[in-house]
């Protein structure tokens, strides 16, 4: 992996949230409270899922640590990441950690990637950004780049736009685009939820892969108990705006000590099925 | 990989059937290249008070197949028959009256509601076609679907995706259809919202007496929903059986490797999929 590896001199780390509030201004004087207080760990090599509803604050932890949030959001609470708090920084200097030194797919990758500029265009303009790199060289780590993630004939890729791209190959792109520049944290959010099951596997092995080789922190942020269950090491379950119970993959899917993990899991369509499955196997 | 293509599902006992298709096949043409069979010879048939689920990866045919069924694209080989009639492609002429009981529910509700329009007075365009007058009212047919009576009033934009969801469903059965098509209608939800919307359209389909053909590439939904599940791969049936025995004991290599690609909620740390 020494295409891959990290620049010398760079540690990875891992991402520690603590003490995680947010709220949403809804109105001249009124707000809405979204966190309250959130403790997440995501150490480095490890993958860390956030679990829980629509609406439970899942996004916007992830939204708040890489510094997206929309209009009329103010934060309190900690994100310390390479010694310093994520949610103090300026917007610049915001701008210069953001895509470099952790980044972040998205859901549905035909709305986060740009429908008119080409693979290569949206590939290699922030690495020359925000690492200064020439033409040839971007270039060169580009291919470098989709060779690591898989896409099939990565010169002619990178003359392609995102609408002659399947949606498991995007999501691929997206997550190139995402390495670009040796991330040590990278956010997933629903990175799988938009592809096929059997498109899925494939991105989910990609992941869990790239973690492993590349010792990055992934905080995967899915409402998928099965992917979270193939994929976290750890899983931190939460409920409107609060953690509810943080613990090894294993003991929160088959042993879960709060009762709304519990209940959660009595919700999976495919609960009975996976007993029925496994015996069979 | 064909054997089970024409197996018709077994009667599941109550029901008159409502739709036959056999043989069905949809060709299209394409520019500089060779014709493209999107749907080959697919036969299936509803039964009333059935749900029938269509699942599949994208592109092998599914969303075409329910197309086809309703009228909406030309048909190059085989038949749909609807309540004994037969369901031809729609010109630019007028949906035939017999046609109108086939009601279908589209994967993106921001399109398939008009936005210039009260959500009340577009439900109450489908109860005009309910040939039973006093079936349903408005204010019901909200209630139904889990939304209050006073959103009669607002504008599609007021509400969220899965509220416009609910509309749709609301409109479609509020027509008092024989078959109801949900095509993806589950695809464009937030996640967490998927399988209860897909629960309502079951219970108010059977409620309201019709078949549904339920089309979703979300395996995991349709289980929890169909009585029985056709399996497409490459616009053909691989394999058509009640979910119990699909899932439990499917027959065809793709549907095998389309079911172990589900992951699985073990916490064993398992990635899905055969290793090939």
């Amino acid at each position: 992996m020494t295409a891959q590896g990290t620049p010398e001199g760079i540690l990875i780390t891992g991402l520690s949230i603590r003490g995680l509030h947010l709220d949403i201004r809804t109105g001249k004087k009124t707000t809405q409270k979204i966190l309250r207080g959130v403790d997440v760990d995501v150490p480095a090599g490890k993958i860390t899922g956030l679990a829980g509803e629509s609406g439970s604050g899942k996004t916007m932890t992830a939204m708040a640590v890489i510094g997206l949030l929309p209009d009329g959001c103010s934060t309190q609470g900690e994100a310390t990441f390479e010694g310093q708090n994520l949610l103090a920084l300026s917007p610049g200097k915001m701008n210069k950690l953001r895509g470099k030194r952790i980044s972040m797919i998205f859901q549905d990758p035909t709305a986060s990637l740009h429908p008119m500029i080409n693979i290569g265009g949206q590939l290699m303009d922030h690495m020359r950004h925000h690492l200064n790199y020439g033409k040839s060289e971007a270039r060169r780590r580009a291919i470098e780049l989709l060779e690591l993630v898989e896409v099939p004939r990565p010169e002619e890729a990178l003359k392609k736009y995102p609408h002659q791209f399947s949606g498991g190959q995007l999501q691929r792109i997206a997550i190139a685009i995402a390495l670009a520049c040796n991330p040590s944290v990278l956010l997933a959010d629903e990175p799988t939820t938009a592809l096929d099951v059997t498109v899925q596997a494939g991105v989910l092995r990609l992941l869990r892969r790239l973690c492993d080789d590349l010792g990055i922190a992934i905080l995967l942020v899915t409402h998928d108990l099965g992917v979270m269950s193939a994929l976290a090491d750890t899983i931190v379950v939460m409920r409107q705006g609060e953690v509810v119970e943080t613990g090894d993959r294993y003991q929160v899917i088959t042993a879960p000590k709060h009762p709304y993990t519990q209940a959660l899991i009595d919700a999976l369509p495919a609960h009975e099925a996976t007993m029925v499955d496994h015996d069979d196997n | 990989m064909m054997t089970t293509n024409t197996t018709t599902p077994e009667a599941t006992g109550q029901g008159e059937q409502i739709l036959a298709v056999d043989g069905l096949t949809v060709r299209f043409r394409r520019p500089n290249k060779e014709i493209l069979t999107a749907v080959d010879q697919v036969s299936f048939t509803l039964n009333r008070g059935e749900v029938l689920g269509l699942v599949g990866e994208s592109g092998c045919g599914k969303s075409t197949t329910a197309r086809a069924v309703c009228g909406l694209e030309p048909i190059a080989a085989g038949s749909v028959e609807f309540l004994g009639e037969q369901v031809s492609a729609l010109k630019m002429k007028r949906r035939s009256e017999h046609l109108l009981g086939i009601q279908m529910v589209f994967q993106n509700p921001y399109a398939s509601l008009n936005p210039r329009r009260r959500v009340g007075s577009q439900i109450e365009d489908g109860l005009g076609l309910n040939k039973q007058s006093d079936a349903w009212n408005v204010t019901e047919l909200l209630e139904k679907v889990g939304l209050d009576a006073s959103d009669r009033t607002k504008y599609p934009h007021q509400f969220s995706g899965g509220q416009r969801q609910r509309i749709a469903i609301a409109r479609a059965i509020g027509t008092g259809p024989d078959l109801l098509i949900g095509d993806e209608p589950i695809a464009s939800l937030d996640a967490s919202l998927q399988s209860k919307v897909a629960a309502l359209m079951r219970d108010l389909a059977i409620q309201a007496g019709s078949g549904l053909l339920f089309i979703s590439h979300d395996l995991a939904v349709v289980r929890t929903i169909a009585d029985q599940v056709a399996v497409m791969n490459r616009g053909a049936i691989e394999e058509i059986g009640p979910v119990k025995s699909i899932w439990r004991n499917p027959q065809s290599d793709y549907t095998k490797r389309l079911l172990s690609s589900i992951p699985v909620a073990d916490g064993m740390g398992v990635l899905p999929g055969l290793n090939v």
